[in-house]
């Protein structure tokens, strides 16, 4: 569902906020910043970050590969790990079993449980290698616009704080008001007219 | 500025309007379509509608879908005061055709298909190439939001004129009830 696929999901945003003077190399210092880290091998279950358009696995802000024309592409990817809930009870209960015998107890705390399955969830975690999404999207400095390839709620979400976090300008999405608001040319007057409609009753 | 969530949900209105009055002038208007987007040589309603009655206290959702559906039960929902929620569109210039799905709360766009292109073939074979490809399809998709831009933008401004009061609401008006009568 990317910008090369045959069918697209497009979000809209509106970039807002100052854009330095050397606005290619402040992004490109927040693009390597938060370029995403594998976790496969790690005990860590999510991972959020920046890569590059056409090499999602092999990310590289160095070069100016994403810079084509006037825009810059590149992509948002999210890593997680899905670890089957039976298999996670299934290795707490021996993991369990196994310290009730080590220690000649019939009960466990809470806390002791709660122990094992954070254990057991993390050791899981190293074996289970993470599943990737990529988003595509397209960034027009000049004229502050932004395309996000999908309409997904948490991608969308994660996108905003990303980016706010990266770049220290906000994303504005694009929907009927904001549209009105801010990307319609109306004059003040139709302005002021905008949060006083309601609803046409046909 | 209005915090987003609270505009997003207090205003979605517009975009279910926008969507209603975008098929009046689909249908009725076509003098208008001309005039907002010249270049656009044919604008139809794709195979899928969706319309919600807001106005009762359970939300009543009908989803219309197919190429040869029939839109009249849609038209019935609209005379008991529903309004539509998501509509697909094709657009035409020339040969070429781009087809889409447009969410009236958001206006986001999906199922987002554009003119077929060569430069699809590239992905993945040289850095010169890919940028190709990316450019092309970046000029496709700004002619579907290009149009989309310029029937919101013209709609906004009927929306918050005296018109829409005074002329636009008693054309929708005799619309739904006109089609009504057809059946």
């Amino acid at each position: 569902m990317g910008i090369l696929s045959s069918s697209a999901a497009i979000t809209r945003y509106r970039v807002e906020g100052e854009i330095e003077t050397h606005a290619l190399e402040s992004i490109e210092a927040g693009l390597r910043r938060y370029t995403i880290t594998e976790i496969d091998g790690e005990d860590t279950e999510r991972s959020m970050g920046w890569t590059s358009f056409g090499r999602p696995f092999a990310p590289d802000f160095t070069d100016s590969a994403h810079v084509v024309g006037a825009y810059l592409v590149f992509c948002l990817r999210m890593d997680k790990k899905s670890i089957p809930a039976a298999i996670v009870k299934k290795h707490v209960l021996a993991a369990e079993s196994a310290k009730l015998a080590d220690t000649g107890r019939e009960h466990l705390s809470k806390n002791e449980r709660q122990e094992i399955k954070e254990a057991v969830i993390a050791r899981l975690s190293r074996r289970i290698p993470a599943a990737p999404s990529v988003y595509d999207l397209i960034w027009n400095l000049e004229e502050k616009w932004l395309w996000f390839f999908t309409n997904q709620k948490a991608a969308n979400e994660a996108l905003e704080t990303l980016f706010s976090k990266s770049f220290t300008l906000q994303l504005v999405r694009l929907f009927p008001y904001t549209i009105a608001e801010g990307g319609a040319d109306l004059t003040p007057e139709e302005r002021d007219r905008l949060p006083e409609l309601t609803p046409t009753r046909l | 500025m209005l915090d987003l969530s609270v505009a997003f949900n207090r205003y979605k209105f517009l975009g279910h309007e926008f969507l209603t009055w975008l098929w009046y002038t689909i249908e009725s208007d076509v003098k208008t379509l001309k005039e907002v987007v010249p270049e656009i040589s044919a604008l139809g309603i794709g195979s899928r509608i969706v319309i919600e009655n807001r106005t009762t206290d359970n939300m009543e959702s009908i989803t219309i879908r197919g190429d040869d559906a029939g839109l009249e039960e849609g038209m019935l929902a609209l005379k008991k005061g529903a309004l539509v929620a998501e509509m697909s569109l094709e657009m035409k210039t020339g040969e070429f055709e781009w087809r889409f799905l447009l969410k009236g709360e958001s206006l986001d766009l999906s199922g987002l298909k554009t003119p077929e292109t060569e430069g699809l073939a590239s992905r993945g074979t040289s850095e010169e190439e890919q940028d190709g490809a990316v450019l092309e399809k970046i000029y496709l998709y700004e002619k579907a939001i290009g149009l989309v831009n310029d029937l919101y933008r013209h709609f906004i401004r009927l929306r918050v004129s005296r018109d829409w009061d005074q002329n636009i609401i008693p054309l929708l008006k005799n619309w739904v009830s006109q089609s009504r009568k057809g059946q």
